[in-house]
């Protein structure tokens, strides 16, 4: 148990063995008679001596040896409602995805299987970029920094434990291992609150096939709760559970690594107020729309867990590909670039400055760097802003049907 | 001709066991299987494939024509799009997709599949780190991007691409 846990714990008896006498002077004092008033306990109270909603993370080379542009933070998972607890570092924090997903190679801590109504354990197919992972659904309390969410289901990612289903190989190369994945796992964070939502609940052709119940005879596809599918464990905390704060400082330059905080909740804590910053609503696909050179991109969206910034093609922008990496950019000089984020409706919008650097330089030059800020990428359906736009800059991803200071989500804002 | 009694017997006899009728009864499904739906589909096969992934998304299909090639449309339940783009000759040339998940890469990349898988391979070890993928390899170009609920991605065969019609216009 940590001493900010320690802190809360402390500081919550402590609120309740206040004489109610006492708080009466507090009230004078604040001003703010309205607040205090009535039977109820104020909520500033509680406001004041929070849990600790900072889960710390670090841009570095994660547990595969060779990230770049990767935010890693450390997960404990306990068998629920137990002291059986392991905690695993080199989980990538994902705002692109929904659930935390861990290796089986990682997982030491036995969890529970969860089971389909027949008895049969409930294992996953869940479609990335370009592949997938799978993996059964275990059932886990999960604590972030000083937050904790009981009974989540994650997904124990391998490649080995139930055999792919055809239908499950054929999104593409499996990243169920630590080389296919680069971490020991994934924590989504991202606008959704279940990976899958309301499409997998029914079985039948509209479901997309993610949720499978495995006998020996094999695995087929089911159909899956809301409440029994992988979450955001965020949205399972009893607070802070609107959303996520990402702060990480600017990057001067290629570096080693780069410290910074998941903030859990929004408008909840002092740590996390929205301020000044502009709440961009994404549509039901959890996109908005980047506008370059007079052209509206409406698949665009914003993701710590990509590795860069990752736009368009050579020819709409004039950036050569790298000649041994074609995936990269690789302009003779750095070229600095202005687009224009708004939401769905074209409100708010705000311009965004962003340089693209010589990437074959980027790693050559700067062999043990992993904080390249200005490695990019084509991405013709548009922009993906990735991991070095949340250099130096706090962003806030909202979950969907939350309410926040900034309305209801699923936003983000910055 | 008369066959001898012993001889009809022990023919029939082999064919109708329990587990020969089963047999059979499965070669008979396998082939009507094979007439249907044609064993390759989507990426630079002939228009006729497209039935075929038509059939396996149980999707709806729509074509429309422009001037140098076809359009086939197909709308899975699933709320994914796949665009297949037919030349005059009646070969795809490109596949595009768009939904809130991928479709069967298999099936609408046909023979490209293994090269897609092993390039994607290649990519991921050579560069670690999560992103959308672009492969551009002789004979073969594909990219696809996204994050969870939102896919969508395009393949097509460079040197298939009818005159005057540009990649760009796959999607």
């Amino acid at each position: 148990m940590n001493v900010d846990r320690i802190t809360a714990i402390y500081a919550t008896k402590m609120n309740k063995m206040v004489p109610r006498i006492l708080l009466i002077p507090a009230c004078g004092v604040l001003l703010l008679a309205a607040a205090c008033g009535g039977s109820s306990s104020s909520p500033n109270i509680t406001k004041t001596n929070p849990v600790s909603n900072v889960l710390a993370i670090t841009v570095n080379a994660g547990p595969a040896g060779n990230y770049a542009n990767g935010a890693f933070a450390s997960v404990t998972v306990c068998a629920p409602s137990t002291t059986t607890c392991q905690t695993i570092d080199g989980i990538l924090v994902d705002t692109g995805s929904s659930g935390l997903r861990i290796l089986s190679s990682a997982l030491t801590a036995a969890l529970p299987a969860q089971k389909a109504a027949d008895g049969n354990p409930v294992v996953e197919c869940l479609p990335f970029i370009s592949g997938y992972t799978w993996g059964p659904v275990q059932t886990a309390d999960v604590e972030l920094g000083g937050e904790k969410a009981s009974s989540v289901p994650i997904q124990v990612v391998s490649q080995t434990d139930y055999p792919v289903p055809t239908n499950c190989a054929d999104f593409g190369t499996s990243e169920s291992t630590l080389s296919g994945l680069g971490a020991n796992g994934i924590l989504g964070v991202g606008n959704f609150a279940q990976d899958c939502g309301d499409a997998c609940v029914a079985t039948g052709s509209s479901n997309p096939g993610l949720y499978y119940e495995c006998p020996a005879s094999g695995c087929v596809v089911t159909g899956e709760s809301l409440a029994q599918q992988v979450v955001n464990p965020v949205a399972l905390f009893s607070t802070d559970n609107n959303g996520v704060l990402i702060e990480l400082p600017a990057a001067s330059g290629p570096e080693t690594s780069l410290s910074g905080s998941l903030i859990f909740g929004i408008g909840t804590q002092s740590n996390n107020a929205l301020g000044a910053a502009k709440v961009y609503p994404v549509d039901e696909y959890g996109n908005f729309v980047t506008t370059f050179n007079s052209q509206t991109y409406n698949q665009s969206f914003i993701d710590s867990g990509s590795n860069g910034l990752f736009f368009l093609g050579t020819g709409t922008t004039g950036l050569p590909a790298c000649a041994d990496a074609d995936y990269f950019y690789c302009p003779s000089t750095t070229q600095t670039f202005s687009a224009t984020n708004s939401g769905p409706t074209g409100t708010p919008s705000a311009a965004v400055s962003f340089s693209v650097a010589n990437a074959d330089n980027l790693f050559n030059d700067n062999p043990n760097a992993t904080v390249l800020g200005q490695l990019a990428g084509p991405n013709s359906l548009g922009f993906d802003w990735g991991l070095p736009f949340f250099y130096g800059r706090n962003i806030f991803t909202a979950i969907e049907g939350s309410s926040t200071p900034g309305g209801t989500g699923p936003y983000w804002a910055y | 001709m008369k066959v001898p009694p012993g001889i009809e017997r022990s023919f029939f006899s082999s064919i109708c066991t329990p587990r020969r009728t089963r047999f059979w009864a499965a070669v008979l499904f396998a082939t009507l299987i094979i007439l249907i739906v044609p064993a390759f589909a989507g990426l630079g096969e002939d228009v006729s494939s497209i039935q075929g992934d038509q059939v396996h998304m149980q999707g709806s299909l729509r074509i429309t024509q422009a001037q140098a090639y076809s359009l086939h449309e197909i709308q899975a339940p699933t709320g994914t799009i796949v665009r297949e783009y037919v030349s005059a000759s009646g070969k795809v040339f490109g596949v595009a997709w768009q939904g809130p998940w991928p479709p069967d890469m298999r099936q609408i990349l046909a023979n490209y599949f293994g090269q897609f898988e092993q390039a994607a391979q290649v990519q991921v070890s050579s560069h670690a780190g999560r992103r959308p993928l672009f492969i551009s390899e002789p004979g073969f170009v594909i990219e696809t991007s996204g994050h969870m609920r939102s896919f969508a991605g395009r393949a097509y065969i460079p040197e298939m691409v009818p005159q005057g019609v540009s990649a760009e216009s796959i999607r």
